[in-house]
């Protein structure tokens, strides 16, 4: 098994013949992803490289192909209605890979979702990838490797690096998910910490956060409560100064509150294996016997 | 992005909020004008996006316009955190009864924006929270709704006793987040709110902070960046849409990714070195952009060594390479560079980089080793 995505993701993508969004479809295709189809206003009939079928709207691909997750790679303009059109059309997940949405609109999008029983991964996250099964998102595929760890992080390229030092390891994982930088999202840390505890096919859990705000430490309290399986955690930013947002919208430290020795003082009180740097992540998890 | 006060207020005061007269300046001439219309005893104050203004000497009594252009003359120019003070706000000197606090944040745990009124005003909210939580009262509103008029009086009586105060200060919620949804804020606060000798409630000092995801839909806002209150280096990486704050260190850091770029700042740290800045370039980085972030980071005197961290994924490694080669063909380096990339065409990198006379690592570790080593050396 995986996590949100598997063998029965039925891919819709959002903005499929833009310049993102056809690059990826392509990527996500070959590797072997089911995209159902894909989403252009106007586009509506043709194919995309004489495939996957395009619709004018959201509710037209999933009537048409049964669509039950999809992807969004609109420019930001255009993302929250995106994310509504898809809850509209009745998907189960939606994960929004565009960055710059307004957080003062993810605050009116995060009840629609709730009263319609959709998750979101996202915005400005690279999505996920069940190895071998499927991948929705941009996470390159050829450093991923099929396996038992579960992977959830807050960033992207960072995250791709400790995928690549544990699938060097010969450490495969279940499902590596990009929950995204922004202040507001989708799908947070304890989402993930439960879908992992309750996956039979994840073993261990890697989890990798951020300064700002309080989501790591929310997910310490509950991991310790609630997570039998062993964690290893990172934090980046200890050397980010107060006050000044890093990159991510959501990366900053407000006054005293976000910093990353808080997030780590939370960690260690959990149980969870602090990783001073991303290299440390193999020899944290084989001292918690997990070796593969 | 933050604004400065005077445009805060003048925010406030379109939606109908009362905040005293006043108005902003560039020369002690003005403020003498400004202070003599205005009459009686007035207060000049910095705008500069900094916190900690009155402690830095950039907020000032004066008792005439004689004396708020002497004042005028010390501020303007005067240098708080870093930032140069061009600008100052006149307004009147009040006469206070007593100060509360009014703020409205996006709060991230609840994913609501949350009102957080307090009747210790004039003061560090945060503090004031540490402190004595009782003193404050939060409020989540609905975004679907608005902060509706029974939940702005509850918060209102939480401050005043005055019915006449409660309600004017209820009014002025109401206001406030119609300003900040209008700002597409993510946190709008008036502190001190205060009620006069004569009974009025007014906003005293205003600061609003805008989401930067809102600037694309709302130009007269993005119109009150002041490009001249901020650092150059910041400026210019945000004009070739690159994301950089300049630190104190040595080892100046370029990498893809906000994440990465954090994680390779505290590697540094860790190896015993310290950055010299956070610079992230980006997903889908072509090779101008690398050539402008080199020259950001070149352009800073205490770089004694520069570090490339390059995780391809969207972002091609022979795009970098090839940036770095045409940025070290165009200026010759006067530090040494150690360049790690791997992923997305990582070959072709490394050999476009080896013709021009460059070696690559593909660790993240050894090349933050060796460019932790490089600076110190240099120092």
């Amino acid at each position: 098994m995986s996590i949100f995505i598997g063998h029965d993701t039925r891919l819709v993508v959002q903005g499929i013949t833009g310049r993102d969004g056809s690059f990826h479809t392509r990527q996500m295709t070959e590797y072997g992803t089911r995209v159902v189809a894909g989403v252009t206003p106007g586009k509506g009939g043709q194919r995309f490289e004489q495939e996957v079928p395009i619709f004018d709207t959201v509710a037209e691909a999933v009537q048409a192909t049964a669509a039950n997750t999809a992807v969004i790679y609109v420019p930001s303009r255009f993302a929250a209605d995106a994310v509504y059109e898809a809850a509209d059309a009745g998907v189960r997940l939606v994960v929004c890979i565009t960055e710059g949405v307004p957080v003062l609109d993810m605050t009116r999008i995060m009840p629609y979702l709730t009263e319609r029983g959709v998750r979101l991964i996202g915005p400005n996250c690279p999505g996920a990838i069940s190895p071998g099964r499927a991948k929705v998102g941009i996470i390159p595929g050829g450093i991923c490797r099929e396996g038992r760890i579960g992977v959830v992080s807050r960033s992207g390229t960072l995250t791709y690096e400790i995928i690549h030092q544990l699938s060097q390891a010969g450490l495969g994982q279940s499902t590596c998910i990009g929950i995204g930088g922004d202040p507001i999202i989708g799908t947070n840390f304890i989402d993930c910490l439960a879908a992992f505890e309750a996956d039979p096919d994840t073993t261990a859990i890697v989890m990798i956060g951020e300064i700002g705000g309080t989501d790591e430490q929310q997910a310490a309290d509950y991991a310790r409560e609630r997570v039998r399986k062993p964690i290893v955690g990172f934090i980046a930013g200890q050397t980010a100064p107060p006050g000044r947002r890093m990159g991510h919208a959501g990366a900053i430290i407000s006054g005293a509150s976000g910093t990353a020795a808080e997030k780590i003082a939370a960690f260690e009180r959990a149980g969870i294996g602090v990783m001073k740097r991303p290299a440390d992540v193999v020899q944290l998890l084989a001292e918690r016997r997990i070796t593969a | 992005m933050n604004l400065h006060e005077y445009q805060a207020r003048a925010l406030l005061k379109a939606a109908g909020i009362p905040v005293p007269d006043g108005d902003v300046a560039t020369t002690p001439a003005e403020v003498e004008a400004i202070a003599r219309r205005i009459g009686g005893r007035v207060v000049v104050k910095a705008q500069v996006h900094a916190g900690g203004r009155g402690k830095a000497g950039g907020v000032k009594l004066a008792a005439t316009p004689a004396e708020a252009r002497a004042h005028a003359e010390k501020i303007l120019g005067m240098s708080i955190k870093g930032l140069t003070v061009q600008k100052v706000l006149v307004v009147p000197a009040a006469d206070i009864a007593s100060e509360s606090y009014v703020g409205v944040i996006v709060d991230r745990a609840s994913q609501r924006p949350v009102f957080m009124v307090s009747p210790a005003g004039g003061i560090d909210i945060e503090e004031v929270a540490a402190k004595t939580p009782e003193k404050i009262m939060k409020l989540a509103v609905d975004p679907r709704y608005g902060v509706l008029p029974h939940q702005a009086m509850r918060l209102a009586f939480f401050l005043y006793k005055d019915l006449g105060q409660v309600r004017s200060a209820a009014t002025i919620m109401q206001r406030l987040y119609t300003a900040f949804i209008q700002a597409g804020g993510s946190l709008a606060e008036i502190n001190p709110l205060v009620t006069t000798r004569d009974g009025q409630v007014v906003a005293l000092d205003a600061k609003i902070s805008v989401d930067d995801n809102e600037l694309e839909r709302r130009e007269n806002i993005a119109a009150l960046r002041d490009a001249t209150a901020e650092n150059p280096a910041e400026v210019k990486a945000r004009e070739a849409n690159l994301s950089y704050i300049k630190l104190d260190g040595a080892v100046g850091c370029c990498v893809n990714g906000a994440g990465l770029a954090m994680a390779t700042m505290d590697l540094v740290k860790f190896y015993g070195g310290e950055p010299a800045n956070f610079l992230d370039i980006g997903g889908s980085s072509n090779p101008e952009k690398v050539v402008a972030a080199l020259e950001i980071i070149t352009s800073d005197p205490n770089v004694k060594c520069i570090l490339f961290n390059i995780f391809g994924g969207i972002t091609r490694c022979d795009d970098v390479a090839n940036g770095i080669v045409a940025a070290t063909s165009r200026a010759k380096l006067k530090v040494p560079i150690v360049i790690r990339l791997t992923g997305t065409n990582e070959q072709l990198a490394v050999d476009i980089l080896k013709r021009a006379g460059f070696s690559a690592l593909t660790d993240m570790d050894e090349a933050v080793k060796q460019a932790v080593r490089l600076a110190g050396r240099a120092a």
